[in-house]
């Protein structure tokens, strides 16, 4: 209801709506936290972005910020855009191209009595690292350059939410870098919400201290992004996360003294960590991140060599700057493969290469269980 | 050289200019921004001047300005006479005659403002009316400056509906297009050459004009 002002600090959305594209998010956000929202395109992750903004009027909602109740479906509240203290850096920036770098900034400076804004759009410029080149017009400037002036014009306002709509996709790999780093410095003195927009997972991993996976307009899971990563709760995460590694098995017994879950894989038996959730007997998906593969050594044997260990031959080898991904098939048959990632001077010295033969063990810590569903495409168990 | 006729014709043009801005402004302004059921029977009803014969429309308007007609007994009332075949009604003709002139530069202008930077304006904080006024005109100012030199112009060399509307009275209703023929249905071969080479220096100089600002302020967007 519009006269119950809400308490809680950070920003808090709940979005329901089934045009022009479903949607039906629950989330929230504390004031210095980043939110990274993941997921393919078409999910609806800009959509979620533009209804914070009031540039979208989901037909069920309610959006509220830092005590400030921005839309509530229930009594028919909404507040205009320009109502709202949000900054919002767009995915193509959407600097005015009639404005030079320091007025787009002092056109978001209204609220400032005017003899202070060209002095507070100075400092905003120089905050993020453009001063110097206050006097250029949006098209004599990069595309770092014109992203760091969306930032700080989105700063300008003293907005009570930050929104990032892809804000590095329009930029080189080593701008990007760049930029970052800069952002993750800027983020410490901020102390509202950040709202990331992205689809790349390593972006949402360096940046974000929560990420949310937004799937077909569903929040799937949410939580730290490593721990995502490491636990997602259904094959759809798993593999919106980019997990190679994943499976279907059979539920054979739980060890409660040994904290060990037992499965079986295609005639093996694997030793996985202590899950008791599922039966035994029922089945399951499974998946294990390449980081939880080890790579025996070949001429001595080390910790973990006896956890679940597999013969194969490398199928594919890749250099990733200085990782090597490989593949390593462990059923001809079945064409099964496991992936996994080593730095490139591990794969030197056990000179590995394409059509070799290693051996692997699947740590049981890193096997985490999932729902079953039917996995399209190959033949895991 | 007719100066009275070339005087009327440019008081005509400048009405036409000063009544039309506003209406391009905010049609063509919501023609760009805004679906609504029937827009394109709309669009097409205003962009009809651009293809029927000055003649027809200025039939039609002759008929319906006229005394004959309900509209034509209204304004008639309205305005304490006849509209046709004076200043006044020349002016109306001119103002529908001129609609596709003035609306279409300025929908176009507006239409190329990429909706996000409009959206950008929304969440720097602006009111829409601070947005129309910083953003919005300033991006479609080429357009707004096409409709004008456009539509003076096209007004300053109309011809058909003119003579349809308004007649051929010294003073009243005789521009320079329709001197030019009067001149030429006199054997004034001269009369007609010198003004004529006018307008077409004149036209020729609006067009280049307008092509050297579009080009001068294009906006690159993204």
């Amino acid at each position: 209801m519009a006269d119950e002002v809400p308490t809680a600090p950070g920003i808090q959305v709940s979005l329901i709506q089934t045009q022009p594209i479903p949607l039906a998010i629950d989330l929230y956000c504390q004031p210095g936290e980043v939110l990274a929202i993941a997921g393919p395109s078409g999910g609806g992750k800009t959509t979620v972005l533009r209804a914070i903004a009031g540039l979208h009027h989901a037909e069920n909602g309610s959006v509220k910020c830092q005590g400030e109740i921005w839309q509530d479906s229930a009594s028919g509240f909404y507040l205009a855009a320009h109502r709202r203290a949000v900054g919002l850096v767009f995915q193509t920036y959407a600097l005015f191209p009639h404005f030079t770098a320091l007025g787009n900034i002092m056109e978001a400076l209204a609220h400032l009595p005017k003899t202070v804004r060209k002095e507070r759009a100075r400092e905003l410029l120089k905050r993020v690292h453009l001063d110097g080149l206050e006097d250029r017009y949006p098209k004599a400037l990069s595309g770092g350059q014109q992203q760091r002036v969306a930032v700080a014009r989105a700063l300008a306002r003293e907005p009570k939410v930050l929104l990032l709509d892809e804000p590095f996709s329009a930029v080189d790999q080593v701008t990007r870098r760049r930029l970052y780093r800069e952002l993750n410095e800027l983020r410490r003195s901020l102390s509202m919400p950040i709202l990331l927009v992205t689809h790349d997972l390593e972006e949402a991993t360096m940046l974000a201290d929560r990420l949310c996976i937004l799937h077909k307009g569903v929040t799937l899971q949410s939580g730290p992004p490593l721990e995502v990563a490491a636990h997602p709760v259904s094959a759809t995460v798993a593999r919106l996360m980019d997990q190679q590694n994943l499976f279907t098995a059979q539920i054979i017994s739980h060890d409660p003294l040994a904290r060990k879950t037992l499965l079986r894989w295609r005639g093996l038996v694997l030793e996985a960590r202590y899950q008791p959730d599922y039966a035994p007997g029922s089945r399951v998906c499974w998946m294990i991140q390449s980081s939880n593969v080890l790579l025996h050594r070949r001429n001595r044997e080390s910790r973990g060599d006896r956890e679940n260990p597999l013969s194969g031959t490398i199928i594919e080898y890749m250099i990733l700057g200085d990782h090597v991904s490989m593949r390593v098939e462990v059923d001809k048959q079945l064409q099964i493969a496991i992936t996994i990632t080593v730095p490139v001077h591990v794969a030197r010295r056990n000179e590995l290469a394409y059509g070799e033969q290693v051996t692997i063990s699947l740590l049981a810590e890193g096997i985490h269980l999932m729902p079953f569903v039917k996995l399209r495409g190959t033949k895991q168990d | 050289m007719d100066w009275e006729a070339l005087l009327l014709s440019i008081k005509l043009s400048g009405l036409t200019v000063l009544f039309l801005l506003p209406v391009g402004i905010v049609t063509g302004r919501w023609l760009a921004y805004r679906k609504f059921f029937g827009k394109s029977m709309v669009q097409a009803l205003l962009a009809v001047p651009l293809v029927l014969p000055p003649t027809v429309l200025g039939y039609y308007l002759l008929v319906s300005l006229g005394g004959a007609s309900a509209l034509g007994q209204l304004l008639e009332r309205l305005f304490g006479h006849g509209l046709v075949f004076n200043f006044e009604g020349l002016v109306i003709a001119s103002i529908i005659f001129n609609l596709p002139f003035a609306i279409q530069p300025i929908q176009r202008a507006f239409e190329a403002i990429p909706r996000e930077i409009r959206e950008a304006a929304a969440c720097c904080g602006m009111t829409p009316a601070r947005v129309l006024w910083r953003i919005e005109l300033p991006l479609a100012w080429t357009g707004i400056v096409s409709a004008i030199t456009m539509t003076f112009a096209h007004t300053l060399g109309e011809f058909g509906v003119v003579l349809m509307v308004g007649g051929n009275i010294p003073g009243e209703t005789k521009t320079i297009a329709i001197a030019i023929y009067d001149r030429v249905q006199a054997f004034d071969n001269d009369a007609a050459a010198v003004m004529s080479a006018f307008l077409l220096v004149f036209s020729m100089t609006a067009i280049a004009f307008t092509y050297l600002i579009t080009d001068r302020n294009k906006h690159t967007y993204g």
